[in-house]
């Protein structure tokens, strides 16, 4: 039972990836039925898997690198089930699934510590920064997934060409604003998570409050840009994804630099 | 019982025949009424479109009702050489399965032979002219239509350059409502591709032409505003879409007029249409941010292409139309097994 649910939800994932290459292969993609619902699948097993975890520890389950790259996977499946729908961004869980997929494959098989490190204290707003942060990197994720599929639909006007993509992207129009509205949620959310931070006093290396530090401010930048029209919808997809791929390199750094030694 | 189909369509006929065989909805119930009075026949629907007229019939005696549906054809119409052709079960079956797919159609993979199909079925049992295999057979080519659309790539795309220019604005800005087109010069197609725009939600319509009273002629028609030519530039702000026809000789909407409105803008994205040749935009436009530029060559391009992958898409149809002519072939045999 340790790690049946985590590779069902990995299955469950890798089903909706590998439906997603067959059907553009084929070139009759039509978002639907089999990603939502091995979406929902990955999404019920990981929840299930939490909170197995979370009993184990007795605390939110991210004690561990282990655990943060799991938490953040199902982050980005629940923002993802709050936000796609909403947008008739079926398409975006299409390229959500490899992204979450990939990020389980490298937790379970890669260099990554599984031991759960205790907190020492169990200071909910210590436990509320953790959990908003990484909840706000989900819907970071979902931003650079909706940036890249921003690009591809950009790229299939700007040539000119019809293919499977451009007849089952969504309009442009609502990607950019999709785009724009993870990373306002993000934004939000991590400078919530971070507020948290503050309030419960909690001591953090300098490498860890710098690095954090400026991925809060390439968001905040973006946000800033976008408002006073300096930014247009295709860069601030590429700024998007760019922002989020920072994030994704230093955030193992600074888990293992908070990790107590 | 057999299944006979007997009709003419735009393969054959040409569209002075087609009318002279096409029955008007008002005209079904009685045609209906008559030809169920040929001896030997059990039901019928009547399918008449404008590319097609065709009369499907359940009989124990084909030869029969068919000496009778001519009989009535050339009672009906006058013409005494009609291009007129018959199928029995199974190609009758067929022949209906490949209609509903939209695979007998003038464009490859069209879609509304397939509702009117359907009210010509409805028409029909209303009128108490259907029986079991009939209803089954519709019912039957129904799902089939609907499979072969699902399945197969036969109605990808658009055929045509009005309705590829649609499916771009709607790739661009979602749903068209309260959108605003530009018109620039007052031509034939420019004012096609602006009406399809409208008919699916598009708002305001601006009319620029170097003919102002052409230009007032033509926003009075599609319900829009007339600008002068000159000042088609300060109508600009909220303009979503811009089709240009003119046929000035060079570039009218270049670089150097268009930034100066892009930047006024706040990022909303055009979609510029230019049906003219020699092209009104400069190419270079498509280089500019939240600019997407397709010329008459790039839309018809699409509309090749799209017209290409319907006709590689054929055999996978009718591969599957030919599997479940033989699952209803099967069904009328245990059928006719049951009741004998």
């Amino acid at each position: 039972m340790d790690r049946f649910l985590l590779t069902g939800a990995t299955f469950c994932l890798l089903l909706s990836f590998g439906y997603t290459l067959f059907a553009l292969g084929a070139g009759r993609f039509r978002p639907g039925l089999v990603n939502l619902v091995s979406i929902l699948g990955g999404f019920v097993l990981l929840s299930l898997d939490l909170w197995n975890r979370g009993q184990a520890q007795g605390s939110c389950p991210i004690n561990s690198l282990f655990d943060v790259l799991v938490f953040m996977s199902w982050s980005i499946l629940l923002i993802y089930l709050l936000v796609g729908p909403a947008y008739h961004l079926s398409l975006l869980g299409a390229f959500t699934s490899p992204l979450v997929f990939l990020v389980l494959l490298f937790a379970q098989l890669g260099p990554v510590g599984t031991t759960a490190q205790g907190r020492f204290d169990r200071d909910p707003w210590v436990e509320a920064h953790a959990a908003l942060t990484l909840i706000a990197y989900g819907a970071f994720a979902l931003a650079a997934v909706a940036g890249l599929m921003y690009l591809v639909q950009d790229h299939q006007l700007k040539i000119r060409k019809a293919g499977a993509l451009l007849y089952n992207l969504p309009p442009i129009t609502d990607l950019g604003v999709a785009n724009a509205r993870l990373i306002r949620l993000g934004f939000a959310l991590l400078t919530t998570g971070f507020a948290a931070g503050f309030i419960s006093g909690i001591h953090v290396n300098n490498l860890k409050f710098w690095a954090s530090a400026l991925i809060w401010m390439g968001y905040g930048a973006i946000l800033l840009m976008r408002r006073i029209h300096r930014l247009p919808p295709r860069r601030t997809a590429a700024a998007s994804m760019f922002v989020f791929g920072m994030a994704l390199f230093a955030l193992p750094a600074i888990q293992y630099l908070s990790s107590p030694k | 019982m057999n299944i006979v189909c007997a009709g003419i369509s735009h393969r054959g006929a040409t569209v002075d025949v087609r009318e002279k065989f096409a029955v008007a909805p008002h005209e079904l119930e009685q045609a209906l009424s008559r030809i169920r009075g040929i001896d030997g026949l059990a039901g019928a629907v009547i399918v008449s479109t404008c590319n097609r007229v065709e009369y499907y019939t359940a009989s124990v005696c084909p030869i029969r009702v068919l000496d009778g549906l001519r009989e009535y054809l050339q009672e009906r119409t006058g013409a005494n050489e009609a291009p007129l052709y018959t199928h029995d079960s199974p190609a009758s079956i067929r022949h209906l399965f490949r209609v509903a797919s939209g695979l007998d159609s003038m464009v490859i993979g069209e879609t509304e032979i397939l509702g009117q199909i359907k009210q010509a079925y409805a028409a029909a049992t209303a009128c108490g002219a259907t029986t079991r295999h009939l209803n089954k057979l519709f019912q039957h080519a129904f799902r089939v239509a609907k499979q072969v659309r699902s399945e197969t790539r036969i109605t990808r795309g658009s055929t045509s350059v009005g309705s590829v220019a649609v499916d771009l604005a709607g790739k661009i800005f979602g749903a068209l409502t309260g959108r605003t087109i530009m018109i620039l010069g007052a031509g034939k197609t420019s004012e096609r591709t602006a009406r399809s725009l409208v008919s699916r939600g598009a708002g305001t319509v601006i009319v620029a032409n170097r003919t102002f009273g052409r230009a007032a002629r033509l926003a009075e028609e599609i319900g829009g505003m007339a600008v002068h030519f000159d000042n088609w530039r300060n109508a600009f702000d909220n303009v979503d879409i811009l089709i240009c026809s003119t046929a000035a000789p060079h570039p009218i909407v270049t670089r150097e007029k268009l930034e100066p409105l892009l930047r006024r803008r706040n990022d909303r994205p055009l979609f510029i249409i230019d049906l003219a040749v020699p092209r009104d935009a400069e190419a270079s436009l498509n280089d500019l941010e939240n600019v997407y530029l397709f010329d008459i060559d790039s839309l018809e391009q699409i509309a090749r292409e799209s017209l290409e992958v319907r006709r590689a898409e054929v055999v996978r149809c009718e591969k599957m139309i030919d599997q479940h002519v033989g699952e209803f072939v099967g069904w009328m045999r245990n059928h006719i097994a049951f009741h004998a």
